[in-house]
């Protein structure tokens, strides 16, 4: 929690001694930038429900809007809807802005939200977000301007729910969205796999923004190919940088390091349907065995905050500080492997680059494990394929979860003991009940009550091991002002380009 | 001639057809397919089935070969399944530059290993040809990644007079690609300049102990002439094979230069298809670096017979 503190202030400092001072901080229009992102493929689309990587997630949010959107504060507003309203958590009206309209003219009608919405439910689409999307029992439209939505149970949280890039709003009728939306800035060239040009919306709704007149957005997938391009003055803000790089671009007068600590974590999966790992005291004894100091040291050079084995993090206001730090034990844990009754059996883990420092924390892992008598072998598997062939079917692999905007969604998804991605495959009666308690909750305090107690038992029960929260490091020339963390992902929340604002 | 010329070209597209067979066969292997690739870490199963069919993933394989291979004959390399676009345009976009890149750096590369490996051969023996012997045999040595890694940080991020990156695209003008080029050919010259000069070296070297150079000297000749007028065709066999295989590679083994300087050609593209299991645009690739292989080893054979008659009457 202090090293992410320390590092907030050292980012702000950086924004203060930019040349010029105070006057730095007024934005201004025009400019042109370039943005590189770490991955891009022809796979790269325009379709927000497709939304996969970082690139599309930027790519979208430039030239869409969504009916909300969330701050820097982490708090849902309205965005493309001017009110939304409900009683019960279940039946929902939005009343829609008025007079925004679609980079090809049309006016955005109720019509055009109902559309959106609604295609996540078609499987030919491929939503990304289908699942979630499987709670909207009815969307209608009232009149030109409202739209009803029922949901299928209470869900407290559906305006950050609805902020997410895969819920932005698209023209009614595009079965294969092309760019045309609300957002800030039109679509002016796009290549899958190549490039993405954005030029000014001057009609976009919200007055004064975007700043930029131009944004070009590719990726260079090389990680220090994509700090040089920084440095050389070839690109205006890059995404992904290593922990061990972070020097070479501070140390530039240049440019500046943007770290945003995010709830992004690799975890170490304890398949908890199967032996051996149903054991719980040997998932007990794998928690003591995480070293959470030399995975945050050494693998992240101090670029991460230190995990509980439970999803939230320390800096979430549902954050449980009552859940007693679990840290590296050899004498318990020795004492859980006794009582697992595993003995001298090989226990192999399955461990890929695909899940950002999962090798080295299963060395680690494996290391602490010969010191208290468990044979843990490490079998290193190829990054392509691993999700679908690795991940989940062997009773020790690790996953790697990206931050999610709400609690209800990173524990539905990934906790919820009949989620499809029940990584663990545990099964918590108590957690799922309360977990649907929480979600339809209007009153914040029970609210977080019953959260704080869905960490207490996913920390002390589940088989998710999660030693640290990685933060997403970015890098940017100082030219560009507006630059802050925003915790939601990397480049700002993927949501700079509106954002931002060029001194030069 | 016309024969076998005609022989040549049956004996390519059958290589092309059993070239293809293979890559479909290779990719079969690998985990997963391009529904679930598509999909990724978020997929069910039902969302899987569902790309699966639209995708026209869920027929048997030998049958999806067929349909491919049937649409191939038509002259249509078919639909990514993944880009949701045709694979003529994706590939539209991308062999021009391919081209163009190669072009460059043949262009630089060719003139400057037949001039290496003659002073090399000339001199056989002496300092000069040693200090070129260890300056080729070091630049094959160096890795590609090193070289282009070297070369942005001290002519880009240093020097600031050259882009660390090489976007070319149809809005940047002649003078703009060039230079942004300029990096890249300068990468992939050092990869494949040495292959070439060591083979010129090697072949003129052999000609020049032969008894008619020693004739032609004993008649006076000077040296220029000899090589050049002399020595160069019953070179010229070896030499331009030794090029052919290295231009070859410029087309898909450009691989580490697309990516550190992130230029939108071929071979990541091709990369990009297999992580995505793209079937119809891994193999629009394949055929392409196979018969851009096949056409300059045809070439080389050619220009070696039309130099060499003792080689057309064989």
């Amino acid at each position: 929690m202090t090293g992410f503190d320390r590092r907030s202030v050292l980012a702000g400092g950086g924004l203060l001694a930019m040349p010029g001072g105070l006057a730095a901080a007024v934005p201004r229009r025009g400019g042109a930038i370039r943005v590189a992102t770490q991955s891009s493929s022809t796979a790269d689309t325009l379709d927000p429900a497709k939304g996969a990587l970082s690139t599309d997630y930027v790519r979208h949010y430039m030239l869409y809007s969504g009916l909300t959107r969330v701050g820097v504060d982490m708090v849902a507003r309205p965005n493309l809807a001017a009110r939304i309203e409900t009683d019960d958590r279940i039946t929902w009206h939005i009343a829609l802005r008025r007079g925004v309209h679609f980079h090809d003219g049309a006016e955005l009608t109720s019509a055009d939200v109902v559309w959106s919405l609604r295609r996540h439910g078609d499987p030919r689409v491929g939503s990304k977000v289908s699942a979630i999307a499987r709670q909207f029992a009815q969307v209608r439209a009232d009149g030109r301007y409202g739209v009803v939505l029922v949901l299928s149970g209470a869900n407290a949280d559906l305006p950050a729910i609805l902020a997410q890039s895969q819920f932005l709003i698209v023209r009614n009728g595009a079965t294969q969205p092309d760019g045309n939306g609300t957002g800030p800035f039109r679509l002016a060239a796009f290549q899958p796999g190549i490039r993405t040009v954005v030029t000014r919306n001057p009609d976009y709704f919200v007055s004064g923004r975007p700043y930029l007149d131009r944004i070009e957005l590719f990726a260079i997938s090389d990680e220090v190919g994509r700090v040089n391009a920084l440095l050389a003055g070839d690109v205006h803000f890059v995404a992904a940088i290593n922990p061990r790089t972070t020097r070479r671009v501070a140390a530039s007068p240049g440019h500046a390091v943007l770290s945003t600590p995010s709830g992004l974590y690799t975890n170490l999966i304890a398949r908890m349907d199967r032996p051996p790992t149903a054991n719980p005291d040997l998932v007990l004894a794998l928690k003591y065995l995480m070293d959470r100091p030399l995975i945050k040291r050494a693998l992240f050079r101090g670029y991460a905050t230190i995990g509980n084995d439970q999803p939230i993090p320390p800096f979430h206001p549902y954050f449980n500080p009552a859940v007693a730090q679990t840290g590296l034990d050899l004498d318990r844990a020795r004492w859980h492997l006794r009582r697992s009754g595993i003995g001298t059996a090989r226990l192999p883990i399955f461990a890929s680059q695909a899940a950002e420092g999962a090798v080295d924390m299963a060395s680690i892992l494996q290391e602490y494990g010969s010191r208290v008598g468990l044979d843990l072998a490490v079998t290193r598997v190829p990054a392509d394929g691993y999700w679908s062939t690795h991940w989940m079917r062997h009773p020790l692999t690790f996953g790697s979860t990206n931050p999610r905007p709400t609690a209800d969604l990173v524990f539905s998804l990934f906790y919820k003991s009949d989620a499809p991605w029940n990584e663990t495959g545990w099964s918590n009666p108590r957690f799922d009940q309360l977990l649907v308690q929480a979600r339809g909750e209007g009153d914040e305090a029970r609210r977080r009550a019953y959260y704080g107690e869905m960490q207490q038992i996913v920390h002390d029960r589940c088989g998710s091991v999660i030693p640290v929260f990685v933060d997403l490091i970015d890098g940017y020339d100082r030219r560009l002002g507006g630059v802050t963390p925003v915790r939601l992902g990397s480049l700002m929340g993927y949501q700079f380009a509106e954002n931002v604002w060029w001194n030069a | 001639m016309i024969g076998l010329l005609a022989r040549r070209i049956g004996s390519s597209l059958l290589t092309l057809v059993l070239v293809s067979m293979v890559i479909f066969a290779a990719a079969s292997l690998l985990p997963g397919d391009a529904a679930q690739e598509a999909l990724g870490q978020s997929a069910t199963p039902a969302q899987v089935t569902a790309l699966r069919h639209e995708m026209g993933l869920d027929a048997p394989a030998p049958v999806r070969y067929a349909r491919w291979l049937a649409a191939m004959l038509r002259g249509d390399p078919g639909q990514s399944s993944v880009a949701n676009m045709p694979v003529r345009d994706i590939i539209a976009q991308r062999l021009p530059n391919s081209l163009m890149l190669a072009g460059m750096t043949a262009v630089v590369a060719v003139p400057l290993a037949l001039v290496l490996g003659i002073v090399a051969a000339i001199h056989e023996g002496t300092a000069i040809d040693r200090a070129l012997n260890i300056a080729t045999i070091s630049m094959v040595a160096m890795p590609e990644f090193l070289v282009a890694t070297l070369g942005v940080l001290v002519f880009s991020v240093d020097l600031m007079w050259l882009p660390a990156i090489a976007l070319v695209s149809d809005a940047s003008g002649p003078w703009e690609t060039l230079r942004s080029c300029l990096l890249p050919v300068m990468c992939l010259t050092v990869v494949v300049v040495a292959q070439m000069a060591r083979m010129t070296r090697a072949a003129i070297a052999d000609q020049l102990g032969r008894p008619y150079v020693e004739m032609a000297r004993l008649k006076g000749m000077g040296l220029r002439r000899i090589v050049l007028v002399h020595v160069m065709p019953n070179a010229i066999g070896p030499v331009v094979n030794a090029a052919a295989l290295s231009l070859s590679y410029l087309m898909g083994g450009a691989i580490v230069v697309e990516t550190i300087f992130s230029f939108p050609g071929l071979a990541s593209l091709m990369v990009n298809a297999v992580t995505s299991r793209d079937m119809p645009l891994l193999q629009a690739c394949a055929m392409i670096f196979c018969a851009a292989y096949l056409l300059l080893i045809l070439i080389a054979d050619i220009a070696a017979m039309l130099a060499d008659p003792r080689l057309r009457a064989q």
